[in-house]
């Protein structure tokens, strides 16, 4: 019984395998050159030093070689993508003036109407343009700045200008690079010295065109003192065709500051989704991560903290999943830069029907960076014998006052496991569904709610009925 | 065969198991009636945990010959689990540790399973407590992670607590006194001493006596290489404390706990 049929249970088969027909009001031609990029510039009419930005980011682009090491990048094809889609001209200002046709792929995306009442603010990215965003009132009130980037950059264009691009340069690698020469969407978030947001501030985001890339662009700056959890969660149109996700998160977290960014991502399984991720912690800031990776055909993603001030303090939480044809290259990047600076690595990997997954981190300490503390955790379960996972921990030392754990599982669903479980009288999918639960579930008690419950729905629903 | 209200719960009739292409069990009949409490009592080696499992339908142990009835239905055929709604329990001699799955959430789907209806989440935490209570039981054990870092007692208390609150119509421990101070055997055994009653069918496996002063069994079973070699009363029991196994020619060890 244990293993017969245990590689029919479907985890990872897509669920929202839907897509509207939206007409864009503008689409740019396939492939990646100057005038693309001066036309994006120009449709947002931005300012003349964020085009100047876009066209060193694609010099840089095009200066940089691909990554050696990883996942197999070798399908993606850079001149059969569109870079910019534009779906309507101007933003919606209420829920009344967002198009029928998006309000229905809400509606089968599941965001409920209590949600968009009592969450803080709905930014919903519609291809590559935020067509919905609402803030609450006492927010706006305590100053909190919670836009699409593109607003925000027009808003507030004095504090984006000294943020934009200064945690992750142009430059920083070749998917950054292209991501700061056709950004488009994405957050921007301000959070005033002191200011404790209490509810989690949400975004979904979502890939609809065909051969269409993604290159949302999110900026947070949380001050002194001040607290925000930000949540992203993201489900996408199964499509035949590659699809390129390729997002940058920058994350400012200033003295006594802390930052919590959520995501799930449930990309459809053919979406190379290649992120940048990095944070700044100064003194006594905290920076979480906590990222969960369940679809796409390949993910490359390393959140990273630099902890640049005694006292600072950085963690990952992650979960990656990984199916048929899929390749999970995910981890965490620690940079203690200053004494007295901690972190945290616990990352958590699932492999079944010949899956990969891999966990690939680096703790960094810096001469002079003395007493400074980091954990990493990295626990891989196997559901059979074809899947596959590997652990990748770089450490880079160069101060002798440290201490510095690392700690590598790899374990498989056991028969005894299956067996005590079958005993009770639930079926091997259940069994098998409670051992996954059980195994991400000091990840998912850290989500908020509606995802905690949404992730165990999700195994267990793929679990049922998917055996013999 | 014995049979209190005239119904057999469990028959076995010439039960042949093997591990690993070594046969283990070598023609085991035995019937346990509802209502009653038998003790299958044997050396080390003889096959005890063998019959547990296989009774149950672990994987590994392949029933070779024989015949294995549950409420007069033949239970061979079936899936683990499908033998568990129908009523079949084992409690582990040594559970397996789930990590990250509460022991509520766990047993709540547990006892689902074998409902048509679902038990609302209040009436199933009134449940839980009342049988925890019964084995004097921390309430916070119910949100514990399922065995993981539990005590040998706990582990086994956890067992009881699963047979407390499934109800199954047989309950098969396999050595749910090893690894239990003098106070952890009187409560367990306390818990299995509430259960019986007119439906419960008990098959206690121990190597020892001593678990057999708490829950006095109706028969007693000798398992020696495989085979049933000798049944009777109490009173066999407590003739094996005094003489031992070697009298049926097996080779008696000590290792066990």
């Amino acid at each position: 019984m244990a293993v017969k049929d245990i590689e029919q249970v479907g985890l990872d088969t897509y669920k929202f395998g839907f897509h509207d027909d939206i007409q864009p009001v503008y689409t740019s031609p396939k492939g990646l050159s100057e005038d693309v990029v001066r036309e994006i510039s120009r449709q947002k009419d931005e300012p003349a030093w964020m085009l100047d930005f876009r066209l060193e980011a694609l010099r840089q682009f095009e200066r940089k070689s691909m990554p050696t090491w990883g996942a197999d990048l070798s399908r993606i094809d850079f001149d059969d993508i569109h870079y910019y889609i534009r779906p309507q001209d101007r933003q919606a200002r209420s829920w009344d003036d967002v198009p029928e046709d998006i309000k229905s792929t809400f509606d089968k995306l599941g965001i409920p109407e209590a949600e968009r009442k009592f969450l803080a603010g709905v930014g919903a990215q519609y291809d590559s343009e935020v067509v919905y965003h609402s803030i609450r009132d006492d927010l706006e009130e305590q100053g909190v700045i919670f836009l699409d980037m593109d607003s925000g950059l027009r808003e507030h264009e004095d504090i984006v200008r000294d943020y934009f691009g200064t945690v992750i340069p142009n430059g920083d690698n070749k998917f950054a690079a292209l991501n700061s020469a056709v950004w488009s969407g994405g957050s921007f978030v301000y959070v005033p010295e002191g200011v404790r947001v209490d509810i989690p501030l949400q975004a979904y985001f979502r890939i609809n065109a065909e051969n269409m890339g993604q290159f949302e662009r999110t900026l947070i700056i949380v001050e002194p003192g001040a607290y925000v959890h930000y949540v992203e969660g993201c489900t996408a149109p199964v499509y035949a065709t590659d699809s390129l996700h390729s997002a940058v998160v920058e994350i400012i977290v200033k003295e006594g500051g802390r930052c919590r960014y959520t995501t799930i991502q449930n990309w459809s399984t053919d979406v190379f989704n290649l992120v940048t991720k990095r944070a700044v912690a100064y003194r006594d800031a905290t920076m979480e991560w906590v990222d969960g990776n369940l679809g796409s055909k390949v993910t490359m993603k390393y959140p990273a903290v630099y902890l640049m001030e005694p006292g600072a303090h950085g963690e990952v939480l992650s979960i990656a999943f990984a199916g048929e044809d899929q390749h999970q290259d995910a981890g965490a990047k620690m940079v203690h830069a200053a004494p007295d600076t901690s972190s945290l690595i616990t990352s958590k990997s699932i492999s079944r029907k010949g899956g990969r997954t891999a966990y690939r981190g680096y703790v960094q300490v810096m001469p002079e960076a003395e007493r400074c503390r980091s954990n990493v955790e990295c626990d891989a379960l196997l559901i059979d014998d074809r899947s596959r996972s590997d652990t990748y921990p770089y450490m880079d030392i160069e101060e002798s006052d440290v201490a510095i754990q690392h700690e590598a599982t790899v374990s498989k669903v056991s028969d005894q496991q299956l067996f005590y479980l079958m005993s009770r009288g639930l079926t091997q999918e259940q069994a098998m569904a409670m051992v996954v639960s059980g195994f991400i579930e000091p990840i998912v008690k850290e989500l908020p709610m509606e995802y905690a419950v949404e992730m165990n729905r999700l195994i267990e629903l793929q679990m049922e009925g998917s055996i013999g | 065969m014995t049979a209190t209200n005239g119904q057999t719960t469990l028959s076995i009739r010439d039960l042949h198991v093997s591990v690993e292409d070594a046969e283990i069990l070598r023609g085991v009949t035995l019937d346990v009636p509802a209502g009653e409490v038998h003790a299958l009592m044997g050396p080390n080696g003889s096959g005890k945990s063998t019959l547990a499992n296989a009774l149950m339908g672990h994987p590994a142990y392949d029933v070779t010959a024989g015949q294995v009835h549950f409420k007069g239905r033949d239970v061979l055929d079936l899936e683990t689990d499908e033998r568990a709604r129908l009523g079949m329990f084992l409690a582990f001699q040594y559970p397996a540790e789930i990590p990250g799955v509460r022991v509520a959430s766990f047993l709540r789907l547990a006892l689902n399973a074998r409902r048509e209806s679902e038990i609302s989440v209040m009436a199933f935490r009134r449940l839980l407590l009342e049988k925890m209570q019964m084995l004097r039981m921390d309430p916070k054990f119910a949100s514990r992670y399922l065995n993981e870092g539990f005590s040998g007692g706990e582990k086994k208390r956890n067992e009881i607590l699963q047979l407390a609150v499934l109800e199954p119509e047989l309950a098969i421990l396999d050595e749910t006194d090893s690894g239990l101070d003098i106070d952890a055997l009187r409560i367990v055994a306390d818990g299995v001493n509430r259960l019986r009653g007119s439906d419960l069918g008990v098959l206690v496996i121990t190597h020892y006596q001593r678990l057999l002063n708490y829950i006095e069994p109706d028969r007693v079973h000798v398992l020696i290489d495989g085979r049933v070699v000798e049944s009777g009363g109490k009173e066999l029991a407590e003739r094996l404390e005094a003489e031992g196994y070697e009298r049926y020619g097996a080779a008696t060890t000590s290792e066990d706990a």
